[in-house]
């Protein structure tokens, strides 16, 4: 116990003696005394036996509810995640490795990588895809980093887009003292004529996510148009299970796809570690954030991947590089990796088309019950807005049936639907609100 | 060997989902996608034996020695890891009323407790995901707290020409100039330096503490006395508190806010390249301006990732921490440096340290003069490395050492391990002053002889071009 050190006390002394010392503060001679703490200083427990703390932290993670149904996602999903995909990211080579940076010792991070992005290149129609950053918030962020240049600097983000990641796309804006302007929204989807109204020569992108914060498909190519037509570059946050069976970013006319990959097999786990995905054009290939894996050749010829265009980075390029970014989320993107090559593309389609039509089903339901209406018209995918009288006793009697319903938000409730959730639950789930509903 | 591509067969695959038991909806026709992604088409046992293949071509801190200066590849603990697969962690949505998600709150006001303790802070985020990330946020802290006061003309960051590239990288995001000063001949801060960049246009100092060289600044208490004489705030950049947690504490130094890695020092694995966590402490002043989700709290404030985080990396370094608890966590860093001046001193001799004093819990070996002697360069010597079985140092790093090579034992290995790696050095030493040729074409038994990494650069091909 006590840190995992080796080392037993008479060792650490024969070690200090070696070097010609004789005691621990010897080490931290350059550490002003009165700032060394003494014993008893640290205000810490006393360390556990890995039984006690298992038992501990047991204790706690049962003081949390996990419903046997979840309708909730609004930026979080729950998706069925094949078993294979639990146990290949716990082996613990890959857990214990750091960024493939001595390629001749890392050809299995870089590979697992180097198929990551190729799966994100044929998700979404782009030529070239990063290692990953953050989460889709970040990847959003960064992308709008990307497309600025030093006349065209403002942002323009969608109302409907998820509220995280406009407070992280105006957080990175006031980081560089850039402006984030919200394209307000209309009937649920971004405003087509206040876009209009608010691109100029000034606007470096635009910011869109398909669906939408509210469920709802966006007329992605109208809006790739005004934005192109004003000189600016447009990015596309999308989901990557709808990907399944969506037309691609590239199709509908984005410069950059961004995304959320924590629906490609990582748990809800209070939100995170999930996986931001880029992805763009070859000609803004050197613009992109982030780990980039190349193959190569090596001095005998044989395939190899590396680390590459690392001119772009910071360890590199320093206050010019063009993001900070050095840890990203690796092991998530293996996950991803390993979730695609498992689901294949009939597995991604089956998931994305029965998310939807269980969507469809639960909001077809629904709306049989007095005071239960879709609150925008439009096409959706797997999510929805509806009105719901009651709404906190409906969500409650929801959540003691072990249904987590959907998420209230202005003028209602955004629900979602996924493949996990079966048939029935959808129709227990809706008798509950019924009950509530006529009582 | 084979991408999973190449191996992928049409028709193939794995039946993961029963069938739709509702009426199927399709999409209209304007959002269908022209034909299916190109997946992999793969049995569930080519999809294993793929990834078991690869696992044979990863060294991680499991398979052996990892010295990597600066990324502190200590052990990772599997109960660490069993803790954060429990599924009351797994399963919890990030939205669920807060009611059900009382063990989540606890798990990160509990690390929040124990962390602000052991870094002399008063306040912390785990929204951050990575070091790089909680730089960036804590810089915004600094920007925040001088915009909110309305002092604009703080326009200025300081960075050590010793610092990682992610402290300028970091300041230019937050719209900072970047003002590189020179380090001493010791490696430390140049006073003289300092003061003379400071003054009403500095936003704040960035410095890491033991230095990127693994020395402790002796002068720190008057460096940041001098920053906050000028009216900056100071920030530390917690990837080396390996080497003082539990022994000192930046909040002690006069920082006024931190970022840590917890998959570093708090050994949550670091996985490959993250996920990490750049949890982010502040003494009261900024505490405001922390980071929160707008979704979570309907809140608008900053913002530097959904939710909270990387909460499972959280619940990874807890786990340790009250493994560890206050008898551990000091005897950790004690033992980090203990290990890293035996490994020195037994090395010493051959390559020669950058400076010759106690070091922190790593140090720098400069091959300068080994270079011009034989030849080898710090490459080679990590290139050779790589056939003993040994994870390379840091290479190259920090910036302003020559042919640099960095190494951090980290507290988790043997004396035997230890004296292994001394003795690969010194053999190494002597095999660049007989036969420097075979080391400049190492390896010679590794996965890959060496890559060409200007033809990766000069022909792009980031893809599986099928």
């Amino acid at each position: 116990m006590a840190g995992f050190i080796p080392s037993t006390r008479e060792e650490q002394l024969e070690m200090l003696k070696a070097i010609g010392l004789t005691s621990f503060l010897d080490l931290y001679k350059d550490v002003p005394a009165d700032m060394i703490l003494k014993d008893g200083d640290l205000n810490l427990p006393s360390g556990m036996s890995e039984m006690e703390v298992s038992a501990l932290m047991s204790r706690i993670a049962a003081k949390n509810k996990v419903y046997a149904t979840c309708l909730r996602g609004a930026g979080a999903y729950d998706h069925y995640i094949p078993s294979i995909v639990k146990y290949i990211p716990a082996k613990e080579e890959f857990l214990t490795a750091y960024t493939p940076y001595q390629a001749e010792m890392s050809q299995g991070i870089l590979q697992s990588i180097f198929e990551y992005q190729t799966d994100v290149c044929n998700l979404t129609g782009m030529d070239v895809s990063n290692a990953s950053v953050y989460d889709g918030a970040t990847a959003a962020a960064e992308a709008a980093a990307m497309c600025r240049d030093r006349n065209r600097r403002v942002t323009l983000v969608s109302a409907c887009a998820h509220p995280d990641t406009i407070n992280t796309i105006r957080t990175y804006s006031y980081g560089t003292n850039d402006e984030m302007i919200v394209i307000p929204e209309k009937d649920g989807k971004t405003d087509l004529e206040a876009l209009k109204a608010l691109l100029n020569a000034s606007v470096a992108s635009v910011y869109v996510q398909q669906p939408n914060f509210n469920g709802l498909f966006e007329d992605a190519e109208a809006i790739a148009a005004l934005t192109h037509d004003a000189g600016a570059l447009f990015i596309l946050g999308v989901n990557p299970i709808a990907l399944g069976i969506m037309k691609t970013p590239r199709d509908m006319g984005a410069d950059i796809a961004v995304g959320e990959a924590q629906p490609l097999g990582m748990p809800l786990s209070y939100g995170g570690p999930y996986l931001g995905f880029m992805a763009t054009t070859a000609k803004h290939m050197r613009k992109l954030p982030g780990r980039i894996v190349g193959q190569t050749e090596d001095a005998n010829g044989e395939r190899a991947f590396v680390l590459s265009l690392q001119a772009r980075e910071q360890h590199i390029r320093r206050e010019k590089a063009s993001s900070n970014i050095c840890s990203n989320q690796a092991l998530c993107a293996l996950t991803a990796g390993l979730y695609l090559s498992a689901m294949g593309p009939e597995g991604l389609k089956k998931a994305a088309t029965q998310s939807m039509s269980k969507a469809h089903y639960l909001a077809k339901k629904l709306c049989e019950l007095p005071g239960v209406e879709m609150v925008y018209p439009g096409e959706y995918f797997h999510e929805f807005v509806t009105t719901l009288p009651k709404q906190d006793e409906a969500l409650l009697a929801l959540e003691k049936a072990g249904i987590l319903g959907g998420l209230p938000v202005e003028g209602g409730v955004l629900w979602c639907a996924t493949e996990k959730v079966s048939r029935d639950a959808l129709d227990k789930a809706v008798q509950i609100v019924k009950e509530v509903l006529i009582s | 060997m084979k991408l999973i591509f190449e191996k992928s067969v049409k028709g193939r695959g794995m039946q993961y989902l029963p069938k739709c038991d509702v009426e199927e909806v399709a999409l209209p026709e304007s959002l269908r996608r022209a034909e299916a992604p190109a997946l992999p088409e793969i049995s569930e046992t080519d999809l294993s034996r793929h990834y078991t293949e690869l696992v044979k071509r990863v060294h991680g801190v499991n398979s052996g020695f990892y010295p990597l200066g600066s990324c502190t590849m200590k052990y990772n603990p599997r109960i660490d890891e069993e803790m954060a697969a429990l599924p009351g962690f797994t399963g919890v949505h990030p939205l669920a009323p807060l009611h059900a998600t009382e063990g989540c709150t606890e798990v990160i006001e509990t690390a929040k407790d124990l962390l602000t303790e052991i870094t002399g802070m008063d306040d912390m985020t785990f929204q951050p995901a990575a070091g790089a990330h909680g730089e960036f946020t804590g810089v915004l802290l600094i920007k925040q707290y001088h915009d909110a006061r309305g002092d604009k003309k703080r326009t200025k960051i300081i960075v050590p020409d010793s610092a990682h590239g992610t402290n300028p990288a970091t300041a230019a995001m937050c719209g900072y100039t970047v003002v590189n000063i020179p380090s001493a001949p010791n490696g430390c801060v140049d006073l003289e330096a300092l003061k003379a960049v400071l003054g009403d246009d500095t936003a704040g100092l960035m410095l890491t503490n033991p230095n990127t060289v693994g020395i402790f600044d002796e002068n720190i208490l008057e460096i940041t006395r001098l920053v906050h004489e000028a009216g900056g705030l100071c920030y530390y950049d917690g990837a080396n508190l390996n080497a003082v947690m539990g022994v000192v504490r930046p909040g002690d130094m006069g920082f006024d806010c931190i970022h840590l890695n917890l998959h570093k020092t708090f050994a949550t694995p670091h996985g490959g390249g993250g996920p990490g966590s750049g949890a982010v402490g502040c003494k009261e002043h900024l505490s405001e301006f922390l980071p929160k989700s707008a979704l979570m709290t309907g809140e608008e404030g900053i913002q530097v990732k959904s939710f909270a985080g990387n909460f499972l990396v959280v619940v990874k370094a807890l786990t340790y921490i009250l493994t560890l608890g206050k008898e551990g966590i000091p005897m950790a860093a004690k033992n980090a440096v203990l290990n890293a001046n035996y490994l020195m001193r037994k090395i010493q001799g051959t390559f020669e340290p950058a400076f010759d004093r106690i070091c922190m819990h790593e140090f720098v070996l400069d091959l300068s003069t080994f270079k011009k002697e034989t030849g080898v360069s710090a490459l080679d010597v990590a290139k050779t490395l790589i056939d003993n079985g040994m994870h390379p140092p840091t290479m190259y790093f920090p910036l302003i050492v020559h042919e640099a090579l960095m190494l951090e034992p980290t507290e988790t290995e043997s004396r035997e391990t230890l004296d292994w790696a001394a003795e690969v050095f010194r053999s190494l030493y002597e095999l660049a002053h007989t036969d420097p040729d075979y080391m400049h074409a190492s390896p010679h038994n590794a996965q890959i002889a060496r890559p060409d990494e200007v033809k990766a650069a000069r022909n792009p091909i980031l893809k599986y071009q099928g």
